[in-house]
């Protein structure tokens, strides 16, 4: 049993939460550089705004409306972000952070003490109540399934933003109604070629030959499938990557109390994003990091500390990631606290043509591109864990030098 | 009275002062110092619903009577029950304020400032954003 818990317009909502004469006003966030619309609230919608479109191109028509329009503030985003999650957390033992407004809850044995519905409206009214936010909540057997569900729980109100599916002929229904682009790791292009195949809703794609659809498209659509029919193909931690931000989180096998070994932590963390923003092609601004206590420990203080770093130039560097990643967890640190978790996300992500600055003095290291490489061919052919962390501690002392130089 | 949100960051580092449990008497101190009993962490203290705890800064006068100043730092907790004579901070006409909450005999955000008239509410329309539990207040101003 999984659910997904999504906030419904994230930065419009952060955006909103100490400004009551916002209520109700149409709200969009520009992306870095105030270039295009990143975040559209339901408001900024009905008037027909959507995100993705270049700022230039809807500006007359945003101010003719008189909508609010802010310039993303990852600072504000990460601090609600991370408070959302520890909310759901203490409601919720095993979470599993899957971006900056998503949360994979693992619901195995909620149906013992409550019905998942119920659950589900309480953590909304909970995690309302803390935050101010307002989410989406999907229930159902597998991951894929509680995607679509959350998206049920979106798209029609009268859900009351909880939709808990457990019964097959249900299911059926809502994936008869649902695109097939809604079900998650179905991106635009697979999306036309199932169309040429006369794939065009959740339902179709369901009843879908698997071997057919591992031979055309690979395995992972037939993880989908197979999902879709109720078989659970993806653990909590598995799936899909988020597009917008870049996450690495883990749980603690035993708690951590020392600085040192927290720096370990997450420079693994931050080294392992920096991987994924390269596969991506991807270049990062801000760099969050989370160290939390676990809501279930008895003993000592609960904590739930994030810090962000915005880097001066978009970055995929290895270094650059560590060294944020450090001085986030440095402000974010406190002393005597049993942590269980911890994470680093990395958002405003950008493609390469924005990466260099006209006006910013500070360029990108010099050779990065090579260096980075190099790192990552000789961590693919790598034979030991070894190895790979004697690299990735390199690079970090490589920072420290450069500081020092 | 007007609210501004502290720019959200990362707590900083807690720091533990040592913690005197008697009571200081405003006036000549006790020459019997209270003795340590435990750390005090004022973050600890002031928060205790760290996921709902937001920190407010007040400008305006309205509540002088409650011991709040312009300049103060409010502790505002969104998980807290308000009950009858709460400090509150509820969002009027598009705007925060903090007032006291009465609701005997009926409904309505009350000012601690003579000056001010009590502000009669629809209990429908009253949306009430957070319970303020602790108001952070700078006494460097009495030495200038």
């Amino acid at each position: 049993m999984f659910e997904l818990i999504d906030v419904n317009a994230m930065y419009c909502s952060c955006e909103e939460a100490f400004r009551p004469d916002l209520n109700g006003r149409p709200v969009v966030v520009l992306s870095n550089n105030d270039s295009s619309l990143v975040a559209v609230n339901r408001a900024a919608k009905a008037l027909g705004f959507r995100r993705g479109v270049p700022y230039f191109r809807c500006r007359s028509q945003l101010e003719y409306h008189g909508v609010a329009v802010f310039s993303s503030n990852y600072t504000l985003y990460s601090f609600f972000s991370a408070r959302f999650a520890a909310v759901v957390e203490s409601l919720a033992p095993r979470t599993f952070t899957y971006s900056i407004d998503e949360l994979f809850v693992d619901a195995s044995h909620i149906e013992r003490t409550m019905s998942l519905e119920a659950f589900g409206h309480q953590l909304r009214a909970q995690v309302q109540q803390h935050t101010t936010l307002t989410c989406g909540i999907g229930l159902t057997e597998t991951k894929t399934l509680a995607k679509l569900c959350n998206y049920a729980a979106k798209k029609w109100s009268s859900t009351g933003g909880v939709v808990a599916l457990t019964d097959k002929n249900r299911l059926q229904k809502l994936m008869n109604l649902a695109p097939v682009r809604e079900v998650w790791g179905v991106d635009s292009r697979t999306e036309k070629t199932l169309a040429t195949l006369g794939i065009s809703t959740a339902l179709e794609l369901s009843r879908m030959d698997t071997r057919l659809a591992r031979r055309m498209f690979g395995v992972t659509l037939e993880r989908t499938i197979r999902e879709l029919r109720g078989e659970t193909c993806f653990a909590l931690e598995d799936g899909t990557p988020a597009k917008q931000q870049i996450m690495v989180s883990r749980s603690f096998g035993e708690r951590i109390t020392a600085l040192s070994d927290m720096q370990q932590a997450v420079t693994g963390y931050a080294t392992r994003a920096a991987e994924k923003a390269r596969q991506e092609k991807r270049w990062a601004k801000a760099v969050s990091v989370f160290i939390r206590s676990s809501p279930l420990d008895t003993q000592g203080a609960s904590y739930n500390g994030q810090a962000t770093e915005i880097l001066p130039v978009p970055s995929q560097d290895s270094r650059d990631i560590i060294e944020a990643a450090r001085r986030a967890l440095l402000r974010s640190w406190r002393e005597g606290i049993r942590y269980a978790k911890a994470g680093i996300m990395l958002a405003d992500l950008q493609g390469k043509e924005t990466q260099f600055d006209l006006f910013n003095e500070q360029m990108a290291r010099a050779g990065s591109e090579k260096l980075m490489q190099t790192l990552d061919r000789i961590n693919q052919t790598g034979h030991s864990h070894r190895l790979c962390s004697l690299i990735f501690g390199l690079a970090y002392y490589a920072v420290n030098f450069s500081v020092l130089c | 009275m007007l609210l501004h949100p502290l720019k959200p960051r990362g707590s900083q580092p807690g720091v533990s002062e040592p913690y005197f449990a008697e009571m200081i008497s405003a006036g000549f101190p006790s020459p019997a110092a209270g003795y340590e009993s435990s750390e005090l962490n004022l973050h600890e203290y002031c928060v205790r619903h760290p996921s709902a705890t937001y920190f407010l800064k007040v400008s305006g006068n309205s509540m002088q009577d409650a011991r709040i100043h312009d300049g103060d730092i409010l502790v505002v907790d969104r998980a807290a029950t308000p009950r009858h004579g709460s400090i509150v901070v509820a969002s009027i006409d598009n705007e925060f304020t903090v007032k006291q909450l009465q609701l005997r005999p009926v409904p309505c955000l009350m000012p601690l400032n003579p000056a001010y008239p009590p502000i009669l509410c629809d209990p429908d329309a009253l949306q009430i954003w957070g319970v303020v539990t602790y108001t952070v207040m700078s006494h460097g101003a009495c030495l200038s």
